[in-house]
């Protein structure tokens, strides 16, 4: 039987605040045990929540990049359970009237666009963590395990989409645009390890052609990208199989071990808790008005979107190189004030540099565009030099792998003439001697005249790059062309 | 001089004055509080640190520096958390429990310093018995006994706030905060024989209040007189960014209406309340109101006339659904904020147990006593998925309701005047086997939390027992200088604010 898999994804997005969601407490990763936690996030008996408004902006920020509709009046309610990491006993969170409701992402699997449909995203206060260690002991010297409160309270945004992804690579795909998106407004780190952007997934199966969905597992806590498409894969396979040995699917939690590349189950729908959730009483609702959301509007930077459609419509840019442009604001950035030094024109050029030579170079250094010790204006002396004709591709892209690592050494960098003086690298576009080199190109390579003669166009490139192989890199390769045809004719 | 029987606006004369210094006001009132052991008002006091407060104080009244309460010893229900007193909210779940910060309205009325320094430098006398958690009526829920009534001790002195109410009727503070939740600050001062008044929702900051059930919780002052109630409202209330549930505005003199007639031109001084209209809703003088009472109430009503009001019927035909409406919403919240107690954190654990399902059910069952048990499972039910909409959605509309109600009679009148309580204070255990027995006791009282109303109590008279009556003053939103003004005007004609317990010297 084919199986059709069906998938959703809640994503927990830390939002970047200075301090806590309902409290002053500051979110900084990496401090000590609890010096992080204030008395409203111990939950001390008479404290207060107050809501955070760079958290709720936040949430309207990433509304409106995803196109979605801003709550005017969004609720806070209360969802009951006992845990020791949840200091009042209820989690803040909001329920059934989140601040965004609806909205979309375009993602791109593979070369196709894909639109993924949200259901909602909501603000929320996450929780403290247990820590277990031998010595611990509680008041009555029981053995114990620790709290550690820092993390309690801290601003999360939970993005939820409809169950409209139809494989892990779709699902990862749309992770990675999501997280792309919430860095790039600014309203997340997206620091993975950290734990500031995580997934849930869930996953169901269902014969194809089939209307109704297959019962549904979620997939608890998925916090890097390739567990995330695992944790699927895994758990679509086990689901598959269950069903096809004569066996049913049970709703229910389940945990991902990446160390054995398996989902395990945590919790059945029996033992979900009944939350009991209500309006928080001590909270108003979250009043968003027309103003508040075209303040927030007017400080928006262009979306990812919004650029790479631009710039495929005016340079004809490919959906590829576009994506690779976007993937950050500094890279965009960089694109951008590239352009900006070498003229429209040369877009294509730059694009090529950027997405190319410059991107696999900051990978590699895993740094960040913003935080590239090569900026525009030190690149855009290459493009100019291609666009001259001093330089071939080739060449520019040495150049280039001179620059970086120089820059990445912390040397004073010499100017792109500069080194193409110093290294002899200029192009060869001087008639006279590149009519001499491919002369000497042609004595030593009959056999290919031969064969360029008789038809074969292959041949004519072969002969091209042995020229510019003797020329090491220099000549100048439209000349060449034209030079070689003018003699083979 | 008997400073017991002063009101707090006379002794703030007396202070300002130098006739008395803050020191030997406080240790009067120590003393007092050391000699009337037997009201079981105070749950705790410390002598130094009080007597620390008042030597500060004293330096402010000194270098000019005082404000207008300054010096003067109040009481706190201990339902306030604050530093240096413990903080139990008289419940055994929190014994010991020491706050490391002071409630608003603690700080609002505390010494002032350089964290506080709009404090109007009252001196804390100590931390005042209350119903385990502020639920129930009548004292007898504290996990650490219950108070006596200074007019009998065989009574009740009503709750949750009866500490405060019984430490200012037997003399053992000038003035005490309370709070109210569906009649705590009102019951119990009509039990005792005192003046108090539950501002509207969101006048006093629920920073640092132990929640109850936090859209109904309102702090207010348990005093001799609607004079000294308005007097420590102003200094209670203000707006604080810690509450996200208090008002804008802040910094109100609540007795600026005191000395002056109803109507503004009113030169008639024998018809001060000219222009007033009363109303008496017909449901509070309805069945079950008990008939001394109803004579009471209806004699100060006749005294209200006689100084110049109008009197009219009203009618809040939802009276009787204030007592559901309130035993699901109450419970619902108070399942919530009290999950809080987990025995984690602090507060009570239990000894021993095997794992953490077991850690929690014995320290909440040893913990918590057997009425706050009960409004937990009430409210863990009610919210329960399936049920939420028949009970909790159910009693929010019906709470809308009855505030609507109050609003068409305010078309007619410009306060409601009607009983307290149906009837006086009962004997100690008299209604504890049967607790709806007890929530009806509410009937006239939820509906004003329930809308978010300011209300007040005022004594009215007292029946054959010798035990007092109370009225209760209804007002519109943020009415409070007028409830105050009316009150102030009535004890100005009547005297039973005034009489004191036989048995408190």
């Amino acid at each position: 039987m084919e199986w059709e898999v069906v998938i959703g994804l809640e994503t927990h997005a830390q939002l970047r605040t200075k301090s806590k969601i309902f409290s002053g407490a500051s979110i900084r990763f990496g401090a000590g045990p609890n010096t992080q936690a204030c008395p409203v996030d111990l939950a001390l008996p008479g404290v207060l929540p107050v809501l955070n408004r760079q958290a709720v902006e936040h949430a309207i920020r990433f509304g409106l990049a995803v196109g979605a509709k801003i709550s005017p009046a969004s609720i806070f309610a209360r969802k009951n359970y006992f845990y020791p990491d949840l200091p009042k006993g209820y989690q803040i969170s909001q329920f059934e009237d989140p601040v965004v409701i609806g909205g979309h992402l375009e993602v791109l699997v593979g070369d196709k666009v894909k639109i993924v449909e949200l259901t909602r995203a909501h603000m929320e206060e996450d929780a403290g963590k247990s820590v277990h260690e031998e010595d611990f002991t509680g008041p009555h010297g029981e053995a114990s395990s620790g709290i550690d409160l820092n993390r309690a309270g801290t601003p999360l945004l939970e993005i939820v989409t409809e169950p409209v992804m139809r494989s892990a690579a779709e699902a990862v795909a749309y992770a990675k645009a999501l997280h792309g998106l919430v860095v790039w407004l600014g309203v997340c780190d997206g620091n993975m390890q950290e734990g500031s952007f995580r997934c849930d997934a869930n996953v169901s199966v269902r014969p194809k052609g089939q209307a109704e969905f297959g019962t549904r597992c979620e997939i608890k806590n998925l916090n890097s990208f390739r567990f995330l498409e695992e944790a699927i894969q895994f758990e679509v396979r086990r689901q598959i199989e269950l069903i096809e040995d004569g066996g049913a699917v049970v709703q229910e939690t389940r945990l991902y071990d990446p160390d054995r590349g398996e989902t395990r189950s945590m919790r059945s729908k029996e033992d979900a808790n009944d939350y009991r959730y209500f309006p928080d009483p001590d909270l108003l609702p979250v009043v968003i008005d027309e103003a508040w959301i075209e303040m927030v509007r007017s400080d928006m930077p262009t979306l990812p979107a919004q650029l790479r459609q631009q710039w495929q419509s005016e340079f004809g840019l490919s959906a590829y190189d576009s994506q690779l442009l976007t993937q950050d604001r500094g890279t965009a950035e960089v694109f951008e004030d590239l352009l900006a030094l070498v003229g429209k024109p040369m877009a294509k050029a730059a694009a090529n540099l950027i997405a190319g030579e410059f991107a696999s170079a900051i990978n590699r250094a895993g740094i960040s565009a913003a935080a590239a010790p090569l900026k525009a204006g030190h690149l855009a002396p290459l493009l100019m030099r291609i666009a001259d004709g001093t330089i071939s591709n080739k060449i520019a892209k040495d150049i280039f792998a001179i620059l970086w690592e120089d820059a990445l050494a912390g040397n004073i960098l010499s100017t792109v003439d500069q080194i193409i003086d110093a290294k002899g690298l200029k192009q060869i576009s001087d008639s006279g001697e590149l009519e001499a080199m491919i002369d000497q190109v042609l004595l030593a390579n009959e056999k290919s005249i031969e064969e360029f003669r008789s038809g074969k166009e292959k041949a004519f490139n072969a002969l091209v790059g042995q020229i510019m192989k003797a020329s090491q890199g220099k000549a100048n390769p439209g000349q060449v062309n034209e030079l070689l045809r003018k003699k083979l004719s | 001089m008997s400073w017991h029987n002063t009101p707090i606006a006379l002794m703030a004369k007396a202070l300002a004055a130098k006739e008395v210094s803050s020191a030997e006001l406080t240790q009067y009132f120590l003393d007092r509080i050391e000699a009337g052991k037997q009201w079981n008002a105070y749950l705790d006091v410390n002598a130094h640190l009080s007597l620390e407060q008042a030597s500060k104080a004293d330096k402010l009244i000194f270098s000019g520096m005082a404000g207008k309460l300054t010096g003067i010893p109040v009481a706190h229900k201990d339902v306030f958390v604050t530093q240096g007193w413990k903080s139990t909210a008289a419940s055994k779940m929190l014994e010991g429990y020491l706050s490391p910060f002071d409630a608003a309205v603690v700080a609002n009325l505390g010494m002032p310093s350089e964290d506080n320094p709009n404090g109007a430098g009252m001196v804390c006398l100590g931390k005042t018995n209350m119903d385990e958690f502020a639920m129930g009526s009548s004292n007898e829920n504290s996990a650490y006994g219950p108070v006596l009534n200074p007019w009998n001790s065989q009574y009740v002195s009503g709750g949750s706030s009866g500490g405060s109410a019984a430490a200012v009727a037997a003399g053992m503070a000038p003035i005490a905060t309370g709070t109210d939740t569906g009649g705590s600050i009102r019951q119990p001062a009509a039990f005792c024989g005192i003046t108090g008044i539950k501002p509207s929702y969101g006048r006093v900051s629920r920073y640092g209040m132990i929640a109850y059930a936090s859209s109904l919780d309102q702090a207010g002052p348990m005093g001799k007189t609607a004079e000294d109630c308005a007097l420590l409202l102003s200094a209670m209330s203000s707006h604080d960014p810690r509450d996200s549930t208090s008002l804008a505005d802040s910094g109100e003199d609540f007795g600026r209406y005191l000395n002056q007639h109803w109507e503004v031109g009113n030169a008639n001084f024998a018809k001060p309340l000219e222009g007033l209209r009363i109303g008496l809703p017909k449901e509070f003088f309805a069945e079950g109101l008990a008939e001394e009472v109803g004579k009471s109430v209806n004699a100060a009503a006749n005294i209200m006339q006689e100084l110049g009001a109008k009197l009219v019927e009203v009618s809040l035909p939802k009276t009787k659904l204030s007592i559901p409406v309130y035993y699901v919403l109450a419970p619902a919240e108070a399942s919530s904020n009290l999950s809080r107690f987990d025995g984690v954190r602090y507060g009570h654990r239990a000894n021993e147990y095997r794992d953490l399902a077991e850690m929690y059910k014995k320290s909440r069952t040893e913990g918590f006593g057997a009425e706050v048990k009960r409004r937990i499972l009430i409210g863990a039910y009610v919210l329960c998925h399936g049920y939420y909409d028949a009970y909790y959605l159910q009693a929010q509309k019906i709470r809308r309701i009855i505030a609507a109600d109050f609003q068409a009679a305010f078309q007619q009148c410009d306060l409601i005047l009607g009983p307290v309580a149906p009837d006086v204070a009962w004997r100690l255990g008299e209604k504890s086997k049967d607790p709806v027995q007890m929530y009806l006791e509410d009937i006239y009282t939820l509906s004003t939390n329930l809308a978010g109303l300011p209300a007040m109590s005022v004594p009215c008279g007292f029946n054959k027992n010798n035990l007092p009556i109370g009225m209760q003053l209804i007002g519109n939103y943020f009415s409070e200088a007028r409830l105050l003004q009316v009150a102030h005007q009535y004890q100005q004609a009547s005297d039973w604010h005034l009489r004191q317990a036989s048995g408190v010297a």
